[in-house]
C-alpha cells in the first residue's frame, strides 16, 4: 500500500474519494481496533519485557552473546523438525517447528558450555563455533527443504528475519505466554541468579548448584529466542537481549532499577517496532524493533542518568571545578602566610594577591585563572579586583585555611608513614586530599596527634619564594593569555 | 549411491570454496589469538549497509565501491564498538552485540526499501549459492574462469600479502599488545586494517559462498589447527589445510549425504561449514597435546605407572616380611582397586620383567626387586624428612610419603639422605633400604 498517499489523503481529509481499505487498515493499527494487531502487539510486547529482564543477567553473567549462537542453533531444529513432519504427513504446525527449534538450541548452549569446561576453548571461539556450525547445518537442512517443497518453505524464512506483520493471533498467543513463562521463572529464581551473576564463586560456596543455574539461563535464553524467532527472526534475537539491558546500565547502578529500565526499553521498542513496521510499507517487523531499541540505547547512552555522556560530563566538570577551586584558594593562602599575612584575618582590601602569583604556582592558563577567580567571586570567597589582584573575603579566608590544613596533614601524614620524599608527597596530597572526607581528616588528626583541631600547621617544605612570583610582569592576563 | 563428480562443475565449486576458505582462516588465526573470534561475525553482518548503500549509489553488484563500502563499515563497526567500550563502559561483547544488529538491522531496512530498485536477495547473501555463482565466468590468462573464482583469489592474494607483510607486527601486537606498543608497532592500525581486510573478505564471500561459510571459517579451521600445534606460523599452516579440507569434504557431503535420504544434493556452503565443524570435533577428540583423548591417555598411564610401582612396593614389603608370593585377591584387597584394574597393572608389570607368576602368587624378579626397593627407600626416607624437617604428625605421614614417593629419583633421594642426617630408620622403626 502507498502510505504516502494515505497520510496525505487522511491530511486532506478525503475520505470519501479513496478506498476504504488501506487508510482504515492504517487506522486499525493505530488504534489498535483490529484484534489481531492487538494480539500481535502485546505478544511481542511481552517478548520484550521478557528478553530485556533476561539480558540483564545475560549481561551481569559476561554471557552477553551467548544468545547468538543459541538463536543460530535453532535453524537446524526448526529445518529438521518440518522435513520431520513433512515426511511424517503431519501438518505444518508452529509448536512443532518452535519445539525442534528450542531442542537445536538448547543443544546449542550446551555445546558451548561444553567446549569451555572440557575442551578448554575460549568463550568467543566456543560461541563463534556453534554458531556458525550449527547454522551451517540450519542452510544445508533448508536448502533440501526448499527443494523438496518450493512454495511451502518460504514459512522458514520468516524465523530467519521475523515476520511479526504476519504472525496470526495464535503465534502471538503462544509468543506471549513463552514470554510470560520466562518472566514468572526469572522472577522467582532472581535472588540466586543475582549471585551467580556478581559473584560465581560466592555463589558455588553458598551451595548454589552453579552448572544447573548456568544450565537454567540458557534453557531461558532458549526460551526467549524461540519466541523472538516470530518477531524478529533469529539473526537479530540476540538484539533484544543484547541492547535494552546495554542501554539500562547507563540509568543506574543498582539492579533492581536496571531490571525495570531494561524490561521497559525491551517493551516499549518492541512494541513501538511493530506498530511502526504494521503501520509503514516495507519495514521488516524484526529490523524496525531493533532500530527502535537502538534509538533507546543511543538515548541511554547520552543522557543517561548513571552513566551517559552527559551527565558524566557534567560530573567530571564539577569535580574539576572543585580541585580548581581548592587549589587556587590554597595558593592564595599560602601566598598569605609568605607574606607572614596568614592570620588572623585581615579585612578585605588589606593585602592583595598578584593573580601572576597563581597563575605560576599552578601552571594555569591565564584564561583559566582568571575563570576559577570570578566563579569563586560568585560563592563570594574571593574579590577580585581590577589590577589583576585578588582579596580573600572572610568565607574565602576560612575555607582556605581549613583546605591548607587538611592539605600539610596529608602532605605529613604521607612523609612519616609512607616513603615519600618532600616534592613526592606535595604532589600526592594534591591528589589524595579533593576526595577527603570528615572522618578521614578525624582519624589523620589522630594519627599526626595535633595539638589543636584549628590550628594550620606549618608547610612541612618551602613554599613558593615570593622573588619568583615577583619577577614574573605584573600585568599578565590579557597579554599572556593561554600560554602562561 | 554416489553422484557423478563432474570436473569442470565440482572443481570449480570447492576451488572457490577454498579460496574462501583460507582467505577467512588465514585472517581468522589472529582474530582467534586475539580473543576477537566474533568479531568476524559480527563485521560480515554488519557490512550489510555498507552493501546495501554501495548498491544503492552504483546500481551494480560488482565492483570496488562495493568493497570500499564495506570495508569502510568494516572499519565503522570496530570505531563504533569501541566508542560503545569506552563511553559505555559496556564490556566488549555486549557492545558488539549492540553495534553489529544496529548494522545489520539498518542494511535489512536499507535492502527492503530498495527491493525495486536493486536485485538484492537477503536470503542469497547469507545462504549465498556457490553452485550457480559458477555460470557467469570471465576470460583470464586464455581461461574461461568463474568471476567468483578470481574475486576470491585476489582476496586470498591481499590477505597473504597482508599477514606476509605485517608477520612480525601482527605476532607481537596480537600475543602482548602493550609490548608491541612499545616498540613503536601501530597496534591500531594493525586492528583496524584486520577489520577493513575482514569485511572485504567477508563481501568476496557473499556472493559466492555466503555469510554462513565466511564466519565458520574465520573460527573453526584456527580453533581446530590451535588444538593441533603451539607454534603461530604451524597454527596458520595448519589452518590453511583444515580450510582447503572442509571445502572438499563439505562439497562431497552436500553432493552426496542427502542422496542417502533420498534427497537431491543441498547447499555446498552450509555443507562446508558442517564439514570444518567435524574436523574441529575430531581435533577436540584426537589432538596429539590438547584433545581429549590424549588427556585421557596420559591420565592412565600416570594411574597404571602409580598403581605399578604400588604393586611393586607391597610385594617387596611381603617378601621381607617373609611371604614368598602374593596372590592377586590380596594385592585388589590392600590397594582398593578393582580386580579389573589389578589385572591390567600385572600385566603391564609382567611385560615389562619386573613380576612374574608362579604357581603360588606373584613375585618380583631381580629387576623388579631393585625396582620396589627404590621405591620403599624413597618412601621411609619422606618419612623421616617429614617428620623431622617438616614436622608433620605421625597419623598424615603415610600419606604424603604414598604421594611423593612416585615422584622421586635417585638425585632427590640422596639429597633426602643428607637433609635429614642419613637415618637408619623411618620414624614407624622400619630400617630404611640401601640403594638398588
Amino acid at each position: 500500500m502507498n502510505f504516502v498517499a494515505v497520510t496525505l489523503e487522511f491530511i486532506a481529509g478525503q475520505t470519501a474519494a479513496v478506498p476504504l481499505i488501506p487508510r482504515s487498515w492504517a487506522w486499525r493499527v493505530l488504534t489498535l481496533s483490529d484484534y489481531n494487531t492487538r494480539v500481535v502487539l502485546y505478544g511481542t510486547t511481552l517478548l520484550g519485557i521478557a528478553a530485556g529482564l533476561l539480558g540483564v543477567y545475560m549481561l551481569l553473567r559476561k554471557r552477553a552473546l551467548l544468545g547468538d549462537a543459541i538463536s543460530h542453533a535453532t535453524l537446524p531444529g526448526v529445518a529438521a523438525t518440518y522435513l520431520w513432519s513433512v515426511s511424517a504427513g503431519y501438518e505444518k504446525s508452529l509448536a512443532l517447528l518452535l519445539i525442534g527449534a528450542a531442542i537445536s538450541g538448547g543443544l546449542g548452549g550446551l555445546t558451548v558450555l561444553a567446549l569451555r569446561h572440557v575442551a578448554k576453548l575460549r568463550e568467543d571461539a566456543a560461541l563463534g563455533i556453534v554458531l556458525s556450525v550449527f547454522f551451517g547445518a540450519g542452510v544445508a537442512l533448508v536448502g533440501i527443504v526448499q527443494q523438496d517443497s518450493g512454495g511451502n518453505a518460504a514459512g522458514l524464512e520468516g524465523f530467519i528475519y521475523g515476520k511479526a506483520a504476519a504472525m496470526t493471533a495464535e503465534d502471538a498467543w503462544l509468543s506471549g505466554g513463552a514470554a510470560l513463562l520466562v518472566m514468572l521463572i526469572v522472577w522467582a529464581i532472581g535472588k540466586e541468579l543475582q549471585i551467580l551473576c556478581f559473584d560465581s564463586e560466592l555463589a558455588r560456596s553458598q551451595g548454589l548448584p552453579v552448572l544447573l543455574l548456568d544450565t537454567l539461563l540458557i534453557a531461558l535464553v532458549v526460551g526467549v529466542t524461540i519466541v523472538g524467532l516470530q518477531a524478529v527472526g533469529l539473526i537479530l534475537v540476540i538484539a533484544l537481549l543484547v541492547i535494552p539491558a546495554a542501554a539500562a546500565r547507563f540509568w543506574s547502578d543498582s539492579l533492581k532499577q536496571i531490571l525495570v529500565v531494561s524490561a521497559c526499553i525491551g517493551g516499549a521498542s518492541c512494541s513501538i517496532g511493530t506498530l511502526t513496521s504494521a503501520t509503514f510499507a516495507k519495514l521488516p517487523s524484526g529490523a524496525t524493533i531493533v532500530l527502535v531499541a537502538c534509538g533507546g540505547f543511543a538515548v541511554s547512552l547520552v543522557f543517561g542518568s548513571a552513566r551517559g555522556i552527559v551527565w558524566q560530563g557534567l560530573r567530571h566538570r564539577r569535580m574539576r571545578d572543585q580541585q580548581d577551586f581548592q587549589h587556587f584558594l590554597r595558593f592564595a593562602y599560602e601566598y598569605l602566610e609568605s607574606q607572614n599575612n596568614a592570620g588572623p584575618f585581615i579585612k578585605p582590601g588589606s593585602v592583595p594577591i598578584a593573580l601572576s602569583h597563581l597563575i605560576h604556582s599552578r601552571t594555569w592558563s591565564a584564561h583559566r585563572v582568571l575563570a576559577v577567580g570570578q566563579q569563586l567571586q560568585k560563592l563570594d570567597m574571593v574579590v577580585m579586583r581590577p589590577d589583576d589582584c585578588i582579596e580573600l573575603t572572610k568565607r574565602g579566608w576560612l575555607a582556605a585555611r581549613r583546605i591548607v590544613r587538611e592539605h600539610r596533614l596529608l602532605e605529613m601524614y604521607l612523609l612519616r608513614e609512607t616513603d615519600v620524599d618532600l616534592g613526592q608527597a606535595d604532589r600526592d596530597a594534591d591528589y589524595l586530599e579533593h576526595g577527603l572526607m570528615p572522618e578521614h581528616l578525624m582519624d589523620l588528626d589522630e594519627a599526626m596527634r595535633a595539638e589543636s583541631l584549628f590550628d594550620v600547621p606549618a608547610s612541612p617544605h618551602p613554599l613558593l619564594p615570593e622573588t619568583v612570583a615577583s619577577d614574573l610582569p605584573s600585568r599578565v592576563l590579557p597579554e599572556q593569555g593561554k600560554t602562561a | 549411491m554416489s553422484a557423478e563428480l563432474s570436473w569442470e562443475i565440482d572443481g570449480w565449486i570447492i576451488l572457490a570454496g577454498a579460496l574462501c576458505a583460507m582467505s577467512a582462516a588465514l585472517l581468522g588465526n589472529f582474530l582467534v589469538l586475539r580473543r576477537q573470534s566474533l568479531l568476524g561475525d559480527a563485521i560480515s553482518h554488519a557490512v550489510l549497509p555498507g552493501l546495501a548503500a554501495a548498491f544503492l549509489l552504483t546500481g551494480q553488484r560488482q565492483g570496488w565501491v562495493m568493497f570500499l563500502g564495506a570495508a569502510s563499515v568494516g572499519v565503522l563497526t570496530v570505531l563504533l564498538t569501541e566508542l560503545a567500550r569506552q563511553f559505555g563502559r559496556v564490556d566488549e561483547s555486549a557492545s558488539i552485540g549492540v553495534v553489529f544488529t544496529f548494522l545489520f538491522a539498518l542494511g535489512l531496512v536499507m535492502i527492503v526499501q530498495a527491493a525495486d530498485s536493486v536485485d538484492l536477495d537477503p536470503g542469497c547473501v547469507l545462504y549465498g549459492s556457490i553452485e550457480t555463482s559458477m555460470i557467469r565466468k570471465m576470460p583470464l590468462f586464455g581461461l574461461s574462469i568463474p568471476r567468483v573464482v578470481v574475486t576470491l583469489g585476489t582476496t586470498l592474494t591481499i590477505n597473504s600479502l597482508f599477514v606476509a607483510a605485517f608477520y612480525r607486527m601482527l605476532k607481537v601486537s596480537t600475543f602482548d599488545p602493550q609490548l608491541a606498543r612499545a616498540q613503536g608497532v601501530p597496534v591500531n592500525f594493525l586492528h583496524y586494517a584486520l577489520a577493513g581486510l575482514v569485511a572485504v573478505t567477508s563481501v568476496a564471500s557473499f556472493e559466492s559462498v555466503g555469510n554462513i561459510l565466511v564466519v565458520a571459517m574465520f573460527v573453526v579451521p584456527p580453533v581446530a589447527a590451535w588444538l593441533l600445534t603451539d607454534r603461530l606460523k604451524v597454527m596458520i599452516v595448519l589452518s590453511l589445510v583444515i580450510g582447503v579440507l572442509s571445502a572438499v569434504l563439505g562439497h562431497l557431503a552436500a553432493i552426496n549425504v542427502p542422496i542417502w535420504f533420498g534427497y537431491r544434493s543441498t547447499s555446498t556452503a552450509g555443507m562446508m561449514a558442517v564439514a570444518s565443524g567435524g574436523l574441529l570435533f575430531f581435533c577436540v577428540l584426537f589432538a596429539p597435546r590438547k584433545g581429549l583423548l590424549s588427556q585421557l591417555l596420559r591420565q592412565w598411564e600416570v594411574s597404571l605407572r602409580i598403581l605399578g610401582e604400588d604393586v611393586l612396593a607391597t610385594l617387596y614389603r611381603a617378601e621381607v616380611a617373609g611371604q614368598n608370593a602374593v596372590r592377586l585377591v590380596g594385592l585388589v584387597r590392600s590397594l582398593l582397586v578393582t580386580k579389573l584394574w589389578a589385572r591390567i597393572v600385572i600385566e603391564f608389570l609382567q611385560l615389562r620383567r619386573l613380576v612374574s607368576r608362579e604357581s603360588d602368587g606373584l613375585r618380583l624378579t631381580t629387576a623388579g626387586r631393585s625396582r620396589a626397593q627404590n621405591i620403599v627407600r624413597s618412601h621411609r626416607l619422606w618419612e623421616h624428612y617429614l617428620a623431622s624437617e617438616a614436622g608433620m604428625s605421625n597419623e598424615v605421614l603415610h600419606d604424603g610419603a604414598e604421594r611423593l614417593e612416585h615422584f622421586t629419583d635417585r638425585q632427590m633421594r640422596e639429597r633426602l639422605l643428607v637433609e635429614s642426617n642419613a637415618p637408619s630408620t623411618d620414624p614407624h622403626g622400619r630400617p630404611i633400604p640401601p640403594e638398588a
